[in-house]
């Protein structure tokens, strides 16, 4: 299954819902136009819903932390919201976990950028 | 009874799709549980797309050739490439560490350490040409797997 992208305007944060997978290839390009879209469109508040992101690979995560860096350069804010448990595991286990800003709840991701 | 598959394939996305799919299947007839599953097929396809992108190059001459085996005992998989290899004198200890803090950041650099981390045992050796890694998963007793 590839990845599919939906954005969202909620109280001035773009959110980007995804489902399916982010791995090498197809997904982790798609997540990469999608987000440099919003950059240069201007967004500075970004969230990312991973709540249907079922597999992310090494190059997904790659990708993540490359946005992430991306954002901060361009004084921007990314954030995760919904981690699934693979997901949840990988970022713990590759210390990534420490590095984004996580939420469980939505509506408390997007206030948190205010 | 013990089961071996091996075959080769062509150095593309789609072969890793398969490798990883067939991975998925040995682990899961394999007894091993949801995570060990997801696990193993990850460590897997971390393997395969070190061969396809990193050993061959995407290269059409090049093909990735895989070794899959259920000693009833470990899970063996190897997974080598005909690229230029590692060198005789790779040591895998020498890869920066994704976790350090001047690495955090990095875009790529986890593949090994995922393997690694999600597999028993993980074996390097230089061909001529190219690189095979071998993964181990150990099973657990038959009485005892989920």
């Amino acid at each position: 299954m590839a990845l599919t992208i939906a954005s969202r305007e909620v109280d001035g944060v773009a959110v980007l819902d995804l489902s399916g997978r982010i791995t090498l290839g197809e997904g982790s390009v798609q997540l990469r136009e999608a987000f440099r879209n919003l950059i240069g469109s201007g967004s500075k508040n970004i969230l990312l819903n991973m709540g249907d992101v079922n597999y992310i690979d090494s190059s997904g995560l790659g990708e993540l932390v490359s946005a992430f860096t991306t954002a901060k350069n361009q004084s921007a804010s990314l954030k995760l919201l919904k981690l699934t448990k693979k997901v949840h595991d990988l970022l713990q286990l590759t210390k990534l976990y420490t590095v984004f800003d996580i939420y469980d709840d939505e509506a408390k991701a997007i206030a948190s950028f205010k | 009874m013990p089961v071996r598959l091996s075959f080769a394939l062509a150095s593309t996305m789609e072969s890793v799709a398969e490798i990883e799919a067939i991975a998925e299947k040995l682990a899961t007839d394999a007894g091993l549980d949801e995570d060990e599953c997801f696990h193993v097929t990850m460590a897997v396809r971390e393997a395969a797309i070190n061969a396809v992108l990193h050993g061959n190059e995407y290269n059409p001459a090049k093909q990735v050739a895989v070794c899959f085996e259920n000693t009833g005992k470990d899970l063996v998989f190897c997974v080598s490439d005909q690229g230029k290899g590692l060198g005789a004198d790779f040591d895998p200890d020498s890869l920066p560490d994704p976790l350090a803090p001047e690495n955090i950041l990095r875009g790529a650099g986890r593949g090994i350490f995922i393997i690694r981390s999600f597999m028993d045992e993980v074996r390097f050796r230089q061909l001529h040409p190219g690189t095979e890694l071998t993964l181990i998963k150990h099973l657990a007793p038959a009485g005892k797997r989920a």
